[in-house]
């Protein structure tokens, strides 16, 4: 079952990265087929695993401050910032949709 | 042993260190390195020269010239994971241990090479180039290599690293550091060690903190460290193991370093050999090698056991999905506003991301986001990524079950075969190429067990061939002292490199340990 248009430009939406072109899609489609080996395997009455340490408790500390301060290191990697702040664009404003936005899909 | 002659003064930290800067600007073809931090290093040698002078050196590690891979935060230096992503990214502060080994005075070169974020089994898909494996320049593949009709006489047929941290091992390989750290995921600190000569240690899942390591996969990485012997590895670990306030994956067992003991007897040892460890694609020398080396074992008084691991061929499947899905959390983060590379691009929020993700990935790294969101969407969560954990459950118990019926540690090959020519490794894609290299060392990573390579002899080709320990969970003690033992037993070879001969190398020649 190849995968549709509409889910790859749900995931173009979902992952803000896009296909770039047929490879990249292409490459989508056989990493599901690759995948769906998995459904050979009985995992009947198996539970999932989300961590080796599953037997273990987490280590909490105690809720202290215990660094901080660093606003100035910090703000040194990002390229746009105003007095102490991380400017970004507008937001609230969604990708264009497949129509009218330039993606490889709007070919397919 | 150069800790011992840095204890004597038969050589100071300062001259240590300018030997190793300038044996890697000799080896600068190999391209291991993405960035040589020169004058903090300097700094460094020289208060372990002070520390040394009163006597008072901080430990085994002072003055020790060690690598650290390009994942790594270290602070004040550059940290680009090889992607455009991060180029000109200063760390603001030092991985957990990267801080352990500058505490201990070892002395920090630079950044090493890898995959782009840490993601294929070459070190050949970073934005800095593929790293050159040193034994490409080693008198012994040289001369086991037919010479070129059209001569191409400078530029020898050249091998991949392995990956992805091909960097590292290169760099621990041609002498350059006595150590390096890497990052392990699905075999990346144990291929590049396997296909370079050196010893790769990949320790249990939990043992030694990943804060400042970028991630990849949460629940698989490990820091990895990669020495020349066994021994060398095991006083890294006794600097890096332990629990870590800053990440709360660590346990809160207490770790105590220790020191191997030379074993003679191995008589009540038991070693397993999983059957499904011959794989397809496994070379008939490594397959040879392999028997011999359980030979080996047998002929000296150990049980050898044929066992069995039955899930072994889902765990690349297993891995393709867990990986991407966690990827694709991961990545999730770089969106250009506090760090990293930020494009022009400036209508929306949405499409300055979408934008900045355009420009900073490569395709390896957007091709496994956009898989794992797919597997990770409502309708396909419940038969991939579900699907997949129960998997890794099964995979993880087949190891349970082998290690319950008494047996002590698994021998496996590590590699399918030696280091491939770069020019024939490029003809497959990233994907195609991990799932095949990753077959003999994935399974350990799903199970969090720590495991071992040990270079054990040279190929037909010249080319290094390694051998994989898996031990029991946090039973690094006993692994390690299985593996001393084999590395005693098969005396693997020295490189023989050119370069390295030309320099001054009292110090190395005879400095094949620490």
């Amino acid at each position: 079952q190849r995968v549709s248009v509409e889910v790859l430009d749900h995931l173009e939406h979902l992952a803000l990265v896009d296909f770039r072109d047929a490879e990249g899609v292409q490459r989508l489609q056989k990493a599901v087929q690759f995948a769906d080996q998995l459904q050979e395997v009985n995992t009947d009455g198996i539970e999932p695993m989300d961590s080796v340490l599953e037997d273990r408790c987490l280590y909490l500390r105690e809720d202290d401050v215990t660094e901080g301060n660093c606003t100035k290191e910090l703000l040194e990697n990002a390229r746009e910032k105003v007095e102490e702040y991380f400017v970004a664009p507008p937001g609230n404003i969604p990708l264009p949709k497949l129509g009218e936005r330039e993606t490889f899909l709007q070919g397919s | 042993q150069v800790a011992a002659a840095l204890k004597e003064g038969h050589v100071t930290p300062t001259e240590l260190c300018q030997r190793c800067l300038s044996l890697i600007k000799s080896t600068k073809f190999l391209n291991a390195y993405i960035t040589v931090a020169e004058e903090t290093a300097l700094k460094q040698a020289e208060a372990s020269e002070e520390r040394h002078k009163r006597g008072q050196p901080l430990g085994i590690l002072d003055g020790i010239p060690i690598a650290v891979k390009d994942n790594f935060n270290t602070a004040g230096i550059e940290t680009t994971c090889a992607s455009n992503m991060l180029r000109g990214y200063i760390s603001p502060y030092n991985a957990t241990v990267v801080q352990k080994l500058l505490d201990q005075g070892a002395v920090l070169l630079g950044k090493t090479n890898l995959d782009e974020f840490a993601m294929g089994s070459g070190s050949t898909d970073g934005v800095f180039g593929p790293v050159r494996n040193p034994w490409s320049y080693s008198r012994q593949y040289k001369e086991k290599s037919v010479p070129k009709s059209h001569s191409e006489d400078k530029e020898p047929d050249w091998v991949i690293t392995g990956g992805s941290s091909g960097g590292s091992a290169a760099a621990v390989s041609s002498f350059t550091c006595f150590a390096a750290l890497g990052s392990d995921t699905g075999g990346s600190t144990r291929n590049p060690a396997a296909h370079c000569g050196v010893v790769g240690l990949k320790p249990t899942y939990g043992l030694i903190s990943r804060h400042g390591l970028i991630p990849l996969v949460n629940s698989m990485d490990v820091p990895g460290i990669l020495t020349r012997c066994v021994d060398d590895a095991a006083i890294m670990l006794g600097s890096l193991a332990g629990h870590d306030p800053k990440d709360s994956t660590t346990v809160q067992d207490n770790f105590k370093p220790f020191e191997l003991p030379n074993l003679t007897d191995v008589s009540k040892l038991s070693i397993g050999i999983p059957k499904e460890y011959h794989a397809p694609g496994l070379s008939s020398e490594i397959l040879a090698l392999w028997s011999k080396a359980a030979d080996l074992f047998q002929n000296a008084g150990a049980k050898v056991v044929e066992v069995s691991l039955p899930h072994t061929r889902y765990s690349i499947v297993c891995y393709h999905v867990l990986c991407t899905a966690e990827v694709a959390s991961n990545m999730a983060r770089f969106d250009g506003l506090e760090y990293g590379h930020r494009s022009d691009m400036n209508e929306s929020t949405e499409s300055m991301y979408a934008a900045t993700r355009r420009e900073g990935f490569n395709d390896v790294v957007r091709g496994r986001i956009l898989s794992g969101n797919y597997f990770l969407l409502k309708q396909n969560y419940e038969k991939y990524f579900i699907k997949a954990q129960k998997v890794r459950r099964l995979i993880a118990n087949d190891f349970v079950k082998v290690f319950r019926s008494g047996v002590d540690v698994l021998l496996t090959p590590t590699t399918l075969s030696d280091a491939a020519p770069y020019m024939e490794f490029i003809k497959e894609d990233n994907r195609t190429r991990s799932a095949q290299d990753d077959i003999l060392t994935q399974a350990a990573n799903m199970a969090g067990l720590p495991a071992i390579n040990v270079p054990t002899a040279l190929s037909e080709r010249g080319l290094p061939v390694g051998l994989q320990f898996i031990g029991r969970s946090f039973q690094e003690q006993q692994l390690l002292t299985v593996a001393k033992w084999f590395e005693k037993q098969v005396q693997f070879p020295m490189i023989q490199l050119e370069e390295v001969k030309k320099h001054d190398h009292g110090v190395f020649q005879h400095q094949k340990c620490a």
